[in-house]
């Protein structure tokens, strides 16, 4: 099988890679990118683990191929802190539990990375609805949805400020 | 499971996507967004020898609304459709529908053409496009056709499209404002396929229905029309009876499969309920203020 010349950035870092064509863009960052904070559990769309950001969308990573996203701009997980400093949104989750075996947080991180970027005033609702695309077997999501509603209040609220 | 091994090709154009569709002779699959496909391919179900990857083909991901009434570009994504302002004011059925297409993170990738190329009997956007009487714009190596919903949809992941053809988008004729319509569908969890659902729409004519449109899809090999279940309605009074009957009926015209999620008593129940609250629904809407 021919391999493929893909490049894109993951979190700002511009990646080079061969990648065979059937090369999810999943397992092209767990495997030959070794960012492992990514996490694979159905491996077909269902389950949401292994969502990312890409192009500002947050989308299924095992449903990309890598050689689709040539050229394009790609958020994960290890991209949210800065250094030991978590993020609104990581240090909600943890103030408000919502996570416990953390299998399906990173993913969720980056949904609602997504949602606050583009709609900062989503209601509860809101969460709800887009939290749907997501399996957490932990928390029972009550836990989930208070630390997004938590971080999005906290982020407008830093906007405000800073206004 | 990983994919199967297979090449991948970036097509430039549509001419380019159907000259690489006729080197392969059948053997390749256009990809656009890949939400249905590649847990196809994971799972899979189908190993073609190559991709077309047509998702960077930025003038299929138009939406243009004019006296022909809406075209819609092949490659637009379901966020950008739900997202279309004239869609929400001049299609309020394809604009409901698309509220129940799988989840946000799935709508920020998939597409209308793909929708219709892959012809899932439970999906949403065939059956609006049926009940509309929508056309199929497709372009091949011998030029460009249209082919109407009805025999565009052919059966279980089966269409009209030939091995060098491509779908550049899809046309819904005016909506006719004085439609009384509604989109029903049942899961067991949000954005997960639909165990059945109804789209249908009608007027009211000298207090009688007239011109009723019943599509309905998770229940048959694909989305169906239900001719008889047109007729009980058509030229009645919305009385309890007549929606009664209408929805007996319906229970007889669907053919629903015979699979693990629900065996066919319970799809024909269970449409039979949708049909009756979409009824129901879209009578109210002759009254109070259109949602």
């Amino acid at each position: 099988m021919t391999l493929l010349d893909v490049s894109f950035s993951v979190n700002g870092e511009l990646f080079k890679v061969q990648v065979e064509p059937r090369r999810t863009l999943a397992d092209c960052l767990r495997h030959d990118l070794r960012l492992t904070g990514t996490h694979v559990g159905c491996e077909h769309g269902v389950c949401g683990a292994c969502t990312v950001i890409v192009n500002d969308a947050a989308v299924r990573s095992c449903l990309l191929l890598a050689a689709q996203v040539d050229g394009w701009a790609i958020r994960t997980v290890e991209g949210l802190a800065s250094g030991e400093q978590l993020s609104p949104l990581q240090q909600a989750f943890q103030d408000n539990h919502a996570l416990q075996c953390g299998f399906c947080t990173p993913g969720i991180l980056m949904t609602a990375q997504a949602l606050l970027e583009s709609e900062p005033d989503a209601g509860d609702e809101r969460i709800v609805e887009v939290l749907s695309g997501h399996i957490c077997r932990c928390t029972g999501y009550v836990p989930i949805i208070k630390a997004i509603a938590q971080a999005r209040d906290v982020i407008n609220s830093g906007r405000q400020k800073a206004r | 499971m990983k994919l199967p091994p297979l090449s991948y090709h970036r097509a430039e154009s549509v001419e380019h996507a159907i000259a690489l569709l006729g080197q392969y002779q059948g053997e390749a699959k256009i990809i656009a967004g890949g939400q249905s496909l590649i847990p196809m391919l994971a799972y899979r179900l189908t190993a073609p020898a190559a991709l077309i990857d047509i998702g960077r083909l930025a003038d299929l991901a138009t939406i243009r609304l004019d006296d022909q009434g809406l075209s819609i570009g092949s490659l637009t994504r379901w966020c950008d459709l739900q997202g279309s302002v004239e869609i929400r004011k001049f299609h309020p059925l394809l604009h409901d529908a698309i509220g129940h297409v799988a989840h946000y993170q799935i709508r920020n990738r998939g597409t209308i053409g793909g929708s219709l190329a892959h012809c899932d009997p439970a999906a949403e956007c065939p059956a609006v496009v049926l009940a509309c009487e929508g056309e199929i714009m497709v372009q091949g190596s011998n030029g460009t056709r249209s082919v109407r919903a009805d025999d565009f949809f052919q059966g279980l992941l089966e269409t009209d499209l030939q091995q060098d053809e491509v779908i550049t988008s899809v046309k819904l004729p005016p909506w006719n404002p004085k439609r009384l319509w509604a989109f029903k569908e049942f899961s067991r969890r949000a954005g997960d396929f639909a165990l059945a659902g109804v789209a249908m729409h009608f007027e009211m004519i000298g207090g009688c229905i007239a011109a009723p449109s019943i599509v309905g899809f998770g229940v048959g090999d694909r989305a169906l029309v239900l001719r008889a279940t047109q007729e009980a309605l058509a030229s009645n009074p919305p009385e309890p009876e007549t929606i009664a009957r209408a929805v007996s009926i319906a229970r007889d015209e669907i053919d629903p499969p015979l699979d693990p999620h629900a065996p066919p008593d319970y799809r024909r129940a269970l449409f039979g309920t949708l049909l009756e609250r979409a009824v129901t629904e879209a009578l109210g809407r002759n009254r109070g203020p259109m949602s």
